[in-house]
């Protein structure tokens, strides 16, 4: 890392007014095709297609950036994809049916979804072992956890909540309704808050993270669009707390908040049904998975602009980008 | 699955309610508490019952795999009950499923009367639209909400609609403009339509003659196949057919697709493959409109169908999802008005932002001249779902699901 920022460094004082040659790997779960598409984020290319478990769907990286974390949901089972030789070198127990999970911020525990059981798995990832399993409602989905680590929320898509778990007790200690089937839940840089998409309800509920009430909920209108079509599934914001990207599936659309006053500035137009969305780590670009359309695209931070679209494997459902 | 709930619940509920709408100071402080103290229950647990009457008798089918379960509908109706407490055990509600079953041309109002003795404030019903209406203004003098979950009768939705009757269950006009509006994305629009002689086929025929007009389909014959009461299943029973049901359709006129109109059982299933003219079969038999689909696993359907199959034992049928819907529906205003207040209840499921979701790729709701609720038809083959619908292309002002049935303009629902 340290010698890589170095090089940056020098490429940048050498003045290089061309975008810089910086490969992030950009790794993308093919929930039809049972593999992880590898797209090189400066040729915006793939590098290679991974054959993976069954029904690949959440994806994540270790904060290291050495190994990968995919959900092969009809595996009942996490795959750990060495990120150097693009093998799959492990499995961790999660459960049946994982769908999405999180990292802790140490890196050390993985907080799993477990669809059809109605829990919450928490596993060491080092040992392999799960910690404890947390019951919460029916369908759990979302998972976000604040960046202290202290607090992980899970949305569970029938029960219709966002249920606050302690990290340290492994229990619930809030249990916030927000509107139909929420899909997923992330807290802002700060930990002040935590919004919380739902699929059906078609909105954004922002939860204050301090009252673990509902604040604020952020809806969506698109003209010549049907209401039911616009359906809010992932979420990210950008480090600085101001921008928020809502992936709006069916929508064909990612929506631009403004983080501060919660106003919808943008949609932009990427493709068929959008799910999942992840950064650059220089937070230049954001990335989309397109399910109907097969591809991702590549979002301009600065702009609001679509860049390039790039076709990956059938049915892209997560996405993650190597954070070096 | 089923005992799961009562084991786990006690615990559940002294730890969620003691967490509900606890502020993080009080959170952390709840958090380290020992299981066994926080345990103790400290909150009255609320009862919520919903009734279901069912007319039941063990029928045959021409396929012995069409044969409908013993449990169908009650099961769907008891994995959304099992979600609702799962719910139910964050806010202190438990949900409870109180099954009456009759015979179908059972009186059912004694039978009903003594359900509300019992509290029944909500009623999931399965019974023909004949017993429907011999109980539903002594419902809404007793401030009941029934739910009908089986009969696909438009006359419940019209000309005999009730302000305290709602349908999760599509009617025969909306599974055959569902139809209707395939068949004519395919560009097959020339149909020949086979009915049978019973009231329901007739009924089901009368809506694809309608669907017909309303998307510019053409019924270039039609014929009736009279019921003259022959057993179902006979062991040399398939050779006969497979001469007679040529010799029945070769007078037809060419069509792209034969509709079949036989809710009966009396020849549907018969006649796919057997045809005088090689053509797809649609209706009853062949490709088949339901409001729900066995197979579907689109829109998180998976979760649903595993969940449902881990507790029934088989796959999930349309009736067992209008049932689900009805109980959830109930479920979700309990939960949203947080008490089982059914005034309150009542005034939610009423209100004009209520929705729910079911599975089926967008919000339901419902039509508010009739309380029949929006949903959209799925079509199959009975090995897999083919589509659904409203088609793409077939446009309305207000919501393309009501492209699919009787609309409001033509509403003949007046409620007094």
């Amino acid at each position: 890392m340290g010698r890589r920022l170095a090089l940056l460094a020098a490429t940048l004082a050498a003045g290089c007014a061309a975008s810089p040659a910086w490969a992030y790997m950009v790794y993308v779960s093919n929930e039809k095709d049972n593999t992880m598409s590898v797209v090189d984020s400066t040729t915006m290319e793939v590098v290679k297609t991974v054959n993976v478990g069954q029904r690949p769907r959440g994806i994540t990286i270790s904060h290291d950036g050495k190994f990968v974390y995919l959900c092969a949901s009809d595996d009942d089972t996490i795959e750990v994809i060495d990120t150097a030789t693009l093998e799959i070198v492990d499995t961790l127990p999660s459960g049946p049916d994982p769908e999405l999970f999180v990292l802790s911020p140490d890196g050390k525990k993985l907080y799993v979804a477990n669809e059809d059981d109605n829990l919450v798995t928490v596993i060491d990832v080092a040992t392999k072992k799960v910690l404890a399993e947390v019951p919460v409602g029916v369908e759990p989905e979302g998972m976000g956890i604040s960046p202290d680590g202290k607090v992980m929320v899970n949305t569970s898509e029938t029960t219709n909540m966002a249920h606050f778990i302690d990290t340290e007790s492994h229990e619930i200690v809030n249990n916030v309704l927000v509107d139909s089937r929420p899909r997923f839940a992330e807290f802002k840089p700060d930990g002040s808050e935590v919004w919380v998409s739902a699929e059906i309800g078609g909105t954004v509920s922002i939860i204050d993270n301090a009252s673990r009430e509902v604040t604020h909920k952020i809806t969506f209108e698109i003209p010549g669009l049907r209401a039911e079509s616009i359906q809010p599934v992932g979420i990210r914001i950008t480090a600085d707390g101001k921008k928020a990207y809502v992936a709006l599936g069916p929508a064909n659309r990612v929506a631009v908040v403004n983080a501060e006053t919660y106003e919808v500035e943008k949609y932009v137009l990427v493709g068929q049904r959008v799910w999942q969305l992840a950064f650059t780590p220089d937070q230049k670009t954001i990335i989309s998975t397109n399910g109907i359309s097969n591809d991702i695209t590549f979002i301009d931070v600065a702009t609001d602009e679509p860049t390039q679209s790039v076709t990956v494997g059938a049915l892209p459902w997560g996405v993650v980008v190597s954070p070096n | 699955m089923k005992s799961m709930v009562p084991n786990t619940l006690a615990v559940f509920i002294a730890l969620f309610l003691a967490s509900v709408n606890a502020g993080p100071a009080t959170s952390q402080e709840v958090a380290p508490a020992p299981k066994a103290q926080a345990a103790k229950p400290e909150k009255q647990l609320i009862e919520i019952k919903i009734g279901y009457l069912r007319a039941y008798e063990p029928q045959l089918a021409l396929s012995v795999l069409d044969i409908a379960p013993r449990d169908e509908g009650v099961a769907g109706a008891n994995v959304a009950l099992n979600d609702n407490n799962t719910t139910g055990s964050f806010l202190g509600q438990k949900f409870v499923l109180d099954v009456t079953e009759v015979k179908p041309d059972a009186d059912v109002v004694a039978v009903f009367n003594e359900m509300v003795a019992k509290g029944d404030r909500y009623l999931l019903a399965d019974i023909s639209a004949q017993q429907l209406l011999s109980i539903a203004d002594i419902a809404r003098d007793h401030g009941v909400l029934i739910f009908n979950v089986g009969s696909t009768d438009d006359i419940l939705r019209e000309e005999e609609c009730r302000v305290n009757v709602f349908h999760t269950a599509p009617t025969r006009t909306m599974l055959a403009d569902g139809l209707a509006q395939y068949l004519i994305w395919k560009q097959w629009p020339k149909w020949a339509l086979i009915y049978g002689s019973h009231e329901k086929d007739k009924l089901f025929a009368e809506a694809l003659r309608r669907a017909a007009t309303r998307f510019g389909g053409q019924i270039v014959a039609e014929k009736e196949f009279k019921d003259t009461g022959t057993a179902r299943r006979t062991d040399s029973g398939v050779v006969q057919i497979q001469r007679q049901m040529p010799v029945f359709t070769q007078d037809l006129p060419d069509h792209d697709v034969l509709l079949v109109a036989d809710e009966s059982e009396v020849f549907g299933t018969y006649v796919p493959f057997r045809t005088w003219i090689p053509r797809p079969v649609a209706g009853t038999a062949g490709l088949i409109p339901s409001g729900w689909h066995p197979a579907s696993e689109q829109w998180g359907g998976s979760q649903i169908q595993n969940r449902f199959a881990k507790y029934a034992g088989r796959r999930m049928l349309s009736k067992d999802m209008a049932a689900w819907t009805a109980a959830r529906i109930l479920g979700d205003a309990a939960t949203r008005t947080q008490g089982a207040d059914p005034a309150k209840i009542e005034a939610f499921i009423r209100a004009d932002d209520f929705s729910i979701a079911a599975f089926k790729g967008q919000k339901l709701t419902f039509r508010k001249w009739n309380w029949q609720l929006r949903q959209p038809i799925f079509l199959g083959d009975g090995r897999s779902v083919v589509t659904t619908s409203p088609q793409e292309g077939f446009l309305h002002q207000v919501s393309e699901l009501d492209t699919l049935g009787v609309d409001q303009p033509e509403t003949k629902c007046h409620f007094k």
